[in-house]
């Protein structure tokens, strides 16, 4: 099973390989991201239903590092790499119009995706630091990339707050070192259970999982999103709000609070008051916005809510809901980042007020923003209706009917907001609608198209993955998330 | 008690982000939040009276086990100044071309982005 | 002399001497990583400090002569790609990820230079590529502004003779 170390391995080799041969040749860079992506989508989907332990050089658990692949850390490299390669056929044509150089471009896009594969695969805590941190100043540098003021203003405030949520992290993992000897997260797991409680872990977990909520984007952390999401080139975006801050953010935190420390009613209601806040404060503020990308990225936060909510609820069907819901964000809200960077690459404006009708000239990209609207706003039949509504149900099913009532007012909003959307730029006319422009438009090339059609396919059919419920497809996943900390610790020490 | 020290370091490079308004003086408070979690890692491995983890020919394992400073944190503070370096050199890039554009150093000049 | 470039002639003529030891010094770093301190990071740090002390003494363009952008940028990049090699060749001839092959086929005895498997080839490309990378990052920082024309930006050389 020598495919994992690949999975760090070639976008690492390809993102240095990049720079080398593209000095003369103008396509080489185009050419050699798609293959790679495309490589890595592959490979992921062949480690669908594995469970695994690799063990790096040969040093066997708690002394070497190792490489856990279960069903968590399969559903997240296959969104990683879908997603990843999406968006290299996206920025074929897009970087070519705006920005300049192509070959920097790429290499921090793949240096961005072997870093989050690296965190997802991880097995120690100190190597999900370094993998994190890669793929963190990968970003960094890719919000900033057109280097105009805005941008750059946006790029800094992340950068600060994204190194003092990397510091606390840091931070807590020596707390945790030095408590119990040992960076493994299966050990630790283990030597927790048996020492008595101290306040120093439980301090040591706060600063761990409030560094990580960073990370997440969840509401009092939430302030660098929608300054960064929107000034970043729209592959950009749609990576980082489709990708980034699950497999950084929500994926560590599962695994921290599932499989280290433990599921208790504190942590879930925890998690429950911070999803609500997020769910409901981010849809406020988004409906406000007449900036498209803004609008959308205020909706990364709320959805985000809803993901932790589902996960915090702690019986079988919410985690059902929260991953699923996870899966399905980054199908739809990927599709929408890409919508607006077609429409902002052929009408060059990202302003709502400025757009209208545009269902005549551009009629393949508006279509798949009307299935991305309804998706996120949960229409039957649609992915985005099926998550929501097993959320909704485990909330009662949990005895929480408030949550229920909360996560349906939001639902709401969502749908408010995005006939908002639907209106302004697709159906309708904003109001300093550009009659002499509007005529030059047309639609964009085929390439950048690709990506929306088999976007929007996906979103209609992947309704189909619940057949079975908890037991099926997605089983595997709820299972390593329900299973809790012993389950974890037998498989990856081999008790 | 000096683990204490580290942390009350760590509480003044945060006041260095917090509330300063140059932004020279906010990288600057980063770094030092980075030079006290560095610190606190390395006194983690801390022996009293012990030697350096370097192993000579005809040295006892056992021995040099019981008596030897932990060097696995000292590993770790090696990767993470290195990447402390790099994300300082992004961040004083980064710096240098807000000043480019907006002509000054002071941050609550720069509020392009609104709402 | 020329007084207009670099620094004063005490400083080049020491430099000139010093600049082989201390690079020597870096080698000594790097080589030696699995037998005392060190390793690649810091005798990176080193090889890059005798290029910046070069580039302060004797002026920019002497620098950049002789290491130059691409050259950097060209380093930069064989030494990570080789460090992938050696990690890889591991799955070839042993199974696993990063393997410690040359030690498993061929041990050796300890505590001399030649021991230590793949460890020492390693450190020769992380110094590398760390050597290479600063210098990369002060030739962009400090040696080589941007001018923006047509909208576009373009790398340059800055003059002797530069009021900003």
């Amino acid at each position: 099973m020598n495919i994992l170390p690949l999975f760090i391995g070639i976008p690492f080799g390809v993102a240095f390989f990049i720079p080398m041969v593209s000095r003369k040749v103008k396509w080489v860079p185009d050419v050699l991201g798609n293959i790679t992506t495309f490589t890595l989508l592959l490979l992921s989907l062949m480690t669908l239903n594995q469970e695994f332990v690799y063990h790096i050089g040969g040093w066997k658990a708690p002394i070497g590092i190792v490489f856990v692949l279960d069903g968590l850390s399969c559903l997240l490299l296959i969104i990683i790499n879908l997603i990843g390669f999406m968006a290299t056929l996206f920025s074929i044509d897009y970087i070519e119009k705006r920005y300049t150089s192509k070959l920097r471009y790429y290499s921090l896009f793949l240096l961005m995706i072997g870093g989050m594969n690296g965190t997802v695969l991880s097995g120690d805590l100190f190597n999900l630091f370094v993998f994190m941190e890669i793929a963190s100043i990968a970003s960094y540098a890719l919000v900033g990339f057109g280097c105009e003021a805005r941008e750059l203003e946006a790029s800094f405030k992340y950068l600060v707050m994204g190194n003092v949520a990397s510091l606390f992290v840091l931070y807590g993992v020596a707390l945790l070192y030095g408590k119990t000897g040992s960076l493994n997260i299966a050990d630790v797991a283990r030597i927790i259970r048996e020492i008595p409680y101290d306040n120093l872990i439980g301090f040591a977990s706060v600063l761990l999982i409030g560094g990580y909520m960073v990370k997440a984007a969840l509401v009092p952390f939430h302030a660098w999103l929608p300054d960064a999401h929107p000034s970043a080139p729209a592959p950009i975006s749609a990576m980082l709000s489709g990708v980034v801050i699950k497999a950084l953010g929500i994926y560590v935190i599962t695994r921290l609070i599932f499989n280290l420390f433990g599921f208790n009613s504190i942590t879930s209601n925890l998690l429950i008051y911070i999803g609500i806040i997020s769910m409901i404060s981010g849809v406020c503020l988004a409906i406000l916005q007449s900036d498209f990308k803004r609008l959308l990225a205020y909706h990364s936060i709320s959805q985000m809510g809803y993901v932790v909510v589902g996960l915090g609820l702690g019986n079988g069907l919410g985690i059902l809901g929260g991953i699923f819901h996870l899966f399905n964000h980054s199908l739809f809200k990927s599709l929408l980042f890409l919508d607006s960077g077609a429409i902002e690459y052929e009408t060059g404006t990202r302003d709502l007020n400025k757009m209208g009708l545009l269902y005549k000239k551009m009629p393949v990209t508006s279509f798949s923003t009307l299935i991305g609207s309804l998706s996120i706003s949960g229409i039957p039949p649609l992915n985005g209706f099926w998550s929501k509504l097993i959320i909704i149900l485990a909330a009662i099913k949990a005895g929480r009917p408030i949550v229920a009532l909360w996560a349906v007012i939001g639902s709401i909003l969502t749908l408010s907001s995005f006939t908002k959307v639907c209106r302004y730029a697709l159906y309708g006319k904003g109001e300093k609608f550009d009659e002499e422009k509007f005529k030059n438009y047309k639609e964009v090339g085929n390439l950048m198209i690709v990506p929306l059609i088999v976007l929007s396919i996906l979103c209609i059919f992947t309704g189909l993955l619940l057949i079975g419920g908890e037991n099926g497809i997605l089983g595997p996943v709820v299972d390593v998330i329900n299973g809790g900390v012993l389950q974890y610790i037998n498989k990856v020490l081999e008790i | 008690m000096i683990y204490y020290l580290c942390f009350v370091i760590f509480l003044i490079g945060l006041y260095g982000v917090c509330c300063k308004k140059n932004i020279v003086k906010i990288i600057l408070g980063l770094w030092i939040m980075e030079y006290s979690v560095n610190l606190f890692l390395i006194l983690l491995g801390y022996r009293k009276n012990g030697i350096a983890p370097i192993l000579r020919e005809g040295d006892n394992i056992v021995e040099f086990a019981q008596k030897a400073v932990d060097p696995l944190p000292q590993a770790m503070v090696l990767t993470s100044i290195v990447i402390g370096l790099g994300v300082l050199a992004l961040m004083v890039t980064v710096a240098i071309r807000l000043y480019q554009r907006y002509g000054t150093f002071d941050i609550t000049e720069m509020r392009k982005l609104k709402g | 002399m020329n007084e207009e470039k670099g620094m004063s002639l005490i400083v080049k003529t020491v430099t000139r001497w010093l600049k082989g030891f201390i690079f020597l010094f870096g080698a000594y770093i790097v080589i030696y990583g699995h037998l005392s301190p060190g390793g690649g990071f810091p005798g990176g740090v080193v090889f890059a400090a005798t290029f910046i002390l070069i580039t302060l003494a004797f002026g920019r363009e002497y620098a950049l002569r002789k290491m130059g952008k691409i050259l950097a940028s060209e380093l930069d990049s064989l030494g990570a790609i080789l460090f992938l090699l050696i990690a890889l060749l591991g799955i070839y001839y042993g199974g696993t990820f990063f393997l410690n092959f040359i030690e498993k086929r061929y041990p050796t005895v300890n505590f001399k230079l030649f021991s230590a498997g793949t460890i020492p080839l390693c450190q020769i490309s992380i110094g590398i590529k760390v050597g290479a990378s600063l210098f990369m990052v002060f030739i962009i920082l400090a040696v080589i502004r941007v001018v923006f024309e047509n909208g576009k930006g373009k790398l340059i050389t800055t003059e002797k003779k530069d009021k900003k």
